[in-house]
């Protein structure tokens, strides 16, 4: 996978994070974030939370524990009916087959948060 | 607040006193908001008939060169305007304005990608004729720009032969979200180790739908197909032709 420097999508995804939470939340302090980050959403969790600290400081997330659950990737084949686990986005069923429907991993998500 | 005894109660006893944490659910799509905007442009550039392809690729890999080709081949036949994402400079917005096409120019500043907000701004700096067709050249990036939804018609990917044949591996979710493919600077082929084949066959792994052509903008050779492409000729998108097609 790419770099720390290619991979700054992350900075404005966790940009949208700390808006959406400030939203519900306003000034309260936040003491815990709970994300849902799938292996197929092209994020990467560990630059999320080192952007989570650049992008919270001076807001009422500072310090705030992120928490981030990693589902496993799932698919089905067309072609033969397999579900099988997918967790890189080459969608190639064990049977050879491409045409694939991915049936989870795809999440990117603030489940929810915490407020002191 | 210190309690002095020994440690022998449950950690959670210090809190007892203190408010308890509240847990607000909020399931979000974190790019909800993008994709709100995104679909906004979409409907605005259904209602004109204006076809928007959000064009991406490495640095190097050709894109200005193709779309000034482009514009210079098809002249008026193909009513154009261009908007530029550009970290700092505005040389590629240069290159297009030379050939006598509106062009507006976005900085990113440090931003990787062009989000639907910044398209949004660019459409409205631009006015596009209804019925006109808007090249929206990314961010040389093939990272950041694929979880961008811009409410465009449809991506297209341009890689080159001097890159080297591993692309879609390397930038899978770039590949996947891709409409077309083009592989540029086919005439540099004989000089350098590069497998179309192959290449065509990662690519049909990630994605299975997408259209795929080989060219050099440099050359000419190949863009009659990139043409008939533009013109809905070939393949397309089920979102593009239906959008085009909802406005006549
Ligand atoms: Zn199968």
């Amino acid at each position: 996978m790419a770099g720390r420097s290619a991979s700054m999508h992350e900075l404005s995804i966790t940009q949208s994070l700390v808006d959406a939470v400030l939203e519900r939340t306003g000034e309260r302090t936040v003491t815990g974030v709970n994300l849902r980050i799938g292996p197929l959403s092209g994020v990467l969790p560990d630059a999320m939370r080192f952007c989570f600290d650049i992008v919270s400081a001076d807001t009422p997330l500072a310090g705030a524990q992120l928490k981030i659950d990693e589902p496993r990737g799932l698919a089905r084949c067309r072609n033969c009916r397999t579900e099988f686990e997918l967790n890189d986005p080459i969608l190639l069923c064990p049977c050879g087959s491409a045409d694939v429907e991915v049936l989870s991993g795809r999440e990117l998500m603030v489940m929810s948060v915490e407020v002191a | 607040m210190r309690h002095e005894h020994p440690h022998e109660h449950p950690h959670d006893h210090d809190h007892e006193h203190e408010h308890h944490p509240v847990t607000i659910t909020l399931e979000q799509n974190l790019l909800a908001k993008n994709d709100l905007l995104a679909a906004r442009n979409r409907g605005w550039l259904a209602g004109r008939g204006i076809q928007a392809l959000n064009v991406m690729s490495s640095p190097g890999a050709g894109k200005t060169t193709l779309l000034v080709r482009t514009l210079t081949d098809l002249g008026a036949k193909l009513q154009a305007g261009v908007i530029e994402g550009d970290q700092e400079t505005s040389l590629d917005a240069d290159r297009i304005r030379a050939v006598g096409r509106p062009v507006i120019q976005i900085n990113t500043g440090a931003g990787c990608h062009l989000d639907a907000d910044m398209l949004q701004r660019g459409l409205d700096a631009l006015d596009p004729q209804p019925g006109s067709t808007v090249f929206v050249e990314n961010v040389g990036n093939l990272v950041c720009p694929a979880l961008f939804d811009l409410g465009e018609n449809a991506k297209v990917v341009i890689i080159s032969v001097t890159e080297g044949d591993d692309k879609p591996q390397k930038y899978p979710h770039m590949f996947m979200a891709a409409d077309l493919v083009i592989v540029n600077k086919s005439d540099l082929l004989p000089y350098v180790d590069f497998d179309v084949d192959d290449c065509l066959r990662q690519i049909r792994q990630i994605n299975p739908r997408t259209d795929f052509l080989v060219l050099s903008a440099t050359t000419g050779d190949g863009l009659a197909a990139w043409y008939d492409w533009l013109d809905g000729s070939t393949s397309r998108s089920d979102s593009l032709t239906e959008s085009l097609s909802d406005a006549h």
